[in-house]
This record gives structure tokens, C-alpha cells and sequence, in this order.
């Protein structure tokens, strides 16, 4: 099976090396794969999926995206390497003086100057279409659409380049159960729709890892607790996993 | 104290940061003069009502005073050279620091508590050359401007007191300060306006760029942004007036 993501032993500690947020992770992330990274809040999660954008950089240890190590990559290779990935924020992180349409051209008019001005927009609007946006809210603000559809512009935007990793940073947090389960199925969709991509999604709801993870990664305390299939969760012996899982269920 | 050499570090780095990478690729040119627009075009008549009433009350208080010693016909080089070196960029730099400057620092600090500058840096857009560069560089190119403006309007305001109401002639007022004043003089405030402009530019946005916590940091940062920026256009003013007359002496002695 092809990775896209390699870690080994990472360590990230931000007073030197009094306490770790990250306390040698080993992981790897399958390619063309949905993975889910769940555990309590500040568990490092978030922390992690900045280190494999290559926005932060360990303490000690490895990480390998696409078979390179991320230590060895210049500034360059690494704004190339970013746009291989796409990113949907918590709260969408749409800028707000741009209009939805603009926001979405934004990836396109940084990095692909060579295509021409008609062009980009026929790209915008194709990937506001499959994320389910009609074209009558093109020219609003992010603060005149709702939160769904912000949701919406945001993956959007991650589409744009046509990344070969998505990452999807607790895309259903504080939102009610009709909007989880909307952006839920637009993980899925999106999944199946672009063959070959990769897809890490942070979260702690047990359900939607459950629902949509091909394989889920347990953090605790800056380490892995475990990662496996659904069914390897549902029958490990782990007391901590138990209960997490009993929680979740009895929560749902 | 080891906060302040922080402080004087980061601030330092971030400038040098949004220098070198002002004319890096992609260009920002659009962007720039939006910024231009906003700090300049915006605070025009801000400026010009700033420019009127100093130059009335500044002529009003100097007449006065030179009433006593019978020496009325200086008042216009005495009011010109006032508002050209000191007030003109001193208050130009004060009123768009407080307009633009805390603006500047409100949305970037709102950018940055929403996760729109981590979305710049995943998208591979360097979040200093988007956000710092093209705003520096504006208020560096839009000071000298506006402070021209302050210079223009303040002198007019002090000619109409001078002549229609305090009976000064209008030919000796003209050609006193055309006799004192130097372009040189002129000068001194239009470049003492540009190191305004990169000191409150560069103040602002690196405070709001590292802007922690939500409303209450945003909030936080503006304030301290605009204090900073306040407090260092004043104690530069000094600072700079003595490098640019060290300077012009030095040229006259060659």
C-alpha cells in the first residue's frame, strides 16, 4: 500500500523539552484513503496536521510526505508541497473582505498564472458546483452566506488546486446534527470524487469516525494509542479506547 | 526589560521581513494601491480640517506674540517653517497612524484569530509579503503626500487670517517666506512623513500578525498598535530632525 504521510518518532515541545505536545508519534497515513485522527482536545491533533503541512517544525523525529522527508525540502519545495494540499479550516477561514467567488479563485490566481483569467473562473465555478454552491451567491460575502456554505466555499477553495492530500481540520465542530451530517457526506463525496486523493480528518466525533474512516488514529497525551479499521476499535482491550468509544456511543 | 529587546527583535525582524520581500513575486502592485487608496485617498479631508485650524490658530498665537515686538511682517516664514518641519508630519503621522494604523491592525489581528493567515500560509502565500509588504509600502509612498497637503492647506488657512483679518500685507507675507524658507525645509517634513509611515505601518501590522486570543486580543493589539505607533512618531521626530539637518550640514560642508 502507497503513503502519503510517514511519521516517525515526532516530538514537538514548545518550552525546551520540559513537557511534549507531541511525544513520539508513529504513524502513516495510507494514500487514497480516508483517515480519521480523533482524541480529546489538546490531544496535539491540531498540532500534527501543522507539522505535515510543514507549518511547524519538530522537535525531533521524521516526517515523510510523498517519500520525502519534510526537513529536507527547501522554502520553495515546501509552498510546493502545500499546494498538494488542500486544507477546510474549523470555521472555513474564508477571507472576509473577498467575495465567495474571489476566495475561491484566490489558490488559482497565486499559483496558476498560467492559465488565463477565463479559465480560472471556469475552475472556481466548476469547484463551487461540486460542493454543492449555486452560482446566485458568487459575488456575496463570506458573512451573507450561512455557516454550511461556508463550509462549502471553504472546500471548495482546498479543491482548487486539485491537492493530492486533503485535510480537514474538526470541519464539524459546533455545528447541529443536520450540518454535520451534511459536511460529512461532502467528505465522502469529495472522496470518491477526486480517485487518488488522501484525506485526514481531525475530529472528535466517535460516529463520523466510524462513518467515514477507512482507518482511525487514537492521540492521547501526544502519543498514538492506536490505529486500525473500525473493527479493530470496536474490539481492542484498551481501557481508554472503551471508553471513549462507550462515551461517543452513548452520546449519539 | 527583556520584554522590550523582544519587542525591539521581533518588530525588527518582521520590517525587515516586509522590506525584502516588497518587490518579491508575485507583485502586489493591486494590492498596494488599494492600501494606497485607503490610507491616503480616505484621509484627505481628515487632513485638510487638521491643516486649516493649525494653520489659524498656530498664525493667531505667533501674531500675537510678535505683535509685542513689533515684527508681525515674520509671522508668515515663523508659521511656514512650523507646520513644513514639525507639525505638518508629525500630526499627518499621528491622524493616519490613529485611522489607518488601528484599522490595519484590526484586520490583520481579526485574520489571524480566524485562521485566514493560516489559510494564506497552506495555500503557499508568504502571509508578510501579502499582508505587511504592499501596506508598508503604501504608507511609506502616501505620508509624504498627504503631509504635502497638510503643508499646502495649513499655509493658506495662515495667509487668509494673516491678510483679511489681522491686516497683514499679502506681498510681504509671500516674500518673507519666500526669502526663510528652503526647500530643504520642505523637505525635512516630506521624509520625516515617510519614516512616519514605515514606523506605524510596520508597527501595526506586525502587532496585529501576531495577535493571540479572540475579540478581547484583537482588541488588545489595535490598542497597542496604535500606542506604539503614537508614542515612537513622536520619539523619532526628534531622532530623525537631527539625521536630516547632521545631513544637510554634512552636504553644505562638501
Amino acid at each position: 500500500m502507497e503513503m502519503a504521510v510517514e511519521i516517525q518518532d515526532l516530538k514537538k515541545s514548545f518550552d525546551g523539552g520540559k513537557s511534549f505536545v507531541l511525544n513520539g508519534i508513529d504513524l502513516v497515513i495510507p494514500a487514497d484513503k480516508i483517515t480519521m485522527l480523533i482524541g480529546f482536545s489538546g490531544t496535539g491533533k491540531s498540532v500534527l496536521m501543522k507539522h505535515i503541512l510543514g507549518l511547524m517544525k519538530p522537535t525531533s523525529g521524521n516526517i515523510k510526505v510523498f517519500g520525502k522527508n519534510l526537513s529536507q525540502r527547501s522554502e520553495q519545495e515546501l509552498i510546493a508541497l502545500r499546494c498538494q494540499m488542500g486544507v477546510l479550516f474549523q470555521h472555513a477561514a474564508l477571507f472576509d473582505d473577498m467575495s465567495v467567488i474571489e476566495n475561491v479563485l484566490f489558490p488559482l490566481s497565486e499559483h496558476r498564472r498560467d492559465l488565463s483569467k477565463a479559465r480560472r473562473l471556469e475552475i472556481a465555478r466548476h469547484k463551487l458546483k461540486v460542493t454543492g454552491m449555486d452560482r446566485e451567491h458568487d459575488q456575496k460575502l463570506p458573512a451573507e452566506i450561512s455557516g454550511g456554505m461556508q463550509k462549502r466555499v471553504g472546500l471548495a477553495r482546498a479543491l482548487a488546486l486539485d491537492p493530492k492530500i486533503l485535510l480537514y481540520d474538526e470541519p464539524t465542530t459546533g455545528l447541529d446534527p443536520i450540518l454535520t451530517e451534511m459536511v460529512d457526506n461532502l467528505i465522502l463525496d469529495t472522496h470518491k470524487l477526486h480517485k487518488g486523493a488522501t484525506s485526514l480528518v481531525i475530529s472528535h466525533d466517535l460516529m463520523a469516525a466510524f462513518r467515514l474512516g477507512d482507518y482511525i488514529v487514537m492521540l492521547d497525551k501526544g502519543k498514538v494509542l492506536l490505529r486500525g479499521t473500525k473493527e479493530e476499535f470496536l474490539n481492542t482491550d484498551n481501557e481508554f479506547i472503551r471508553k471513549f468509544i462507550d462515551k461517543g456511543i452513548r452520546r449519539s | 526589560m527583556k520584554k522590550f529587546f523582544y519587542e525591539v527583535g521581533s518588530t525588527t525582524l518582521f520590517f525587515t521581513d516586509s522590506v525584502r520581500l516588497m518587490f518579491a513575486k508575485p507583485s502586489r502592485m493591486p494590492d498596494m494601491i488599494r492600501h494606497m487608496k485607503f490610507i491616503g485617498n480616505d484621509s484627505v479631508i481628515i487632513i485638510c480640517l487638521t491643516g486649516v485650524f493649525t494653520g489659524l490658530a498656530m498664525s493667531y498665537q505667533i501674531y500675537i506674540g510678535f505683535n509685542l515686538v513689533n515684527a508681525t511682517n515674520l509671522v508668515g516664514p515663523t508659521v511656514a517653517l512650523g507646520i513644513f518641519k514639525e507639525l505638518a508630519p508629525v500630526l499627518t503621522g499621528l491622524i493616519v497612524a490613529a485611522r489607518a494604523g488601528g484599522a490595519m491592525a484590526a484586520q490583520i489581528g481579526t485574520m489571524r484569530v480566524s485562521e485566514q493567515i493560516d489559510a494564506l500560509e497552506v495555500m503557499g502565500v508568504n502571509p508578510i509579503q501579502y499582508l505587511s509588504s504592499p501596506r508598508v509600502l503604501a504608507a511609506v509612498l502616501t505620508l509624504p503626500l498627504l503631509c504635502g497637503i497638510f503643508d499646502i492647506v495649513a499655509i493658506q488657512a495662515s495667509e487668509l487670517l494673516c491678510v483679511n483679518l489681522l491686516d497683514l500685507d499679502k506681498a510681504i507675507f509671500w516674500n518673507k517666506i519666500e526669502l526663510w524658507i528652503r526647500p530643504r525645509d520642505v523637505m525635512e517634513g516630506l521624509i520625516k512623513a515617510a519614516v512616519f509611515g514605515l514606523t506605524f505601518a510596520t508597527v501595526c501590522c506586525k502587532t496585529g500578525f501576531y495577535t493571540k486570543g479572540g475579540a478581547k486580543g484583537v482588541g488588545d493589539t489595535t490598542n497597542k498598535g496604535v500606542v506604539y505607533s503614537m508614542v515612537l512618531i513622536i520619539v523619532l521626530n526628534l531622532l530623525v530632525s537631527n539625521l536630516i539637518r547632521l545631513y544637510f550640514s554634512l552636504v553644505e560642508s562638501f
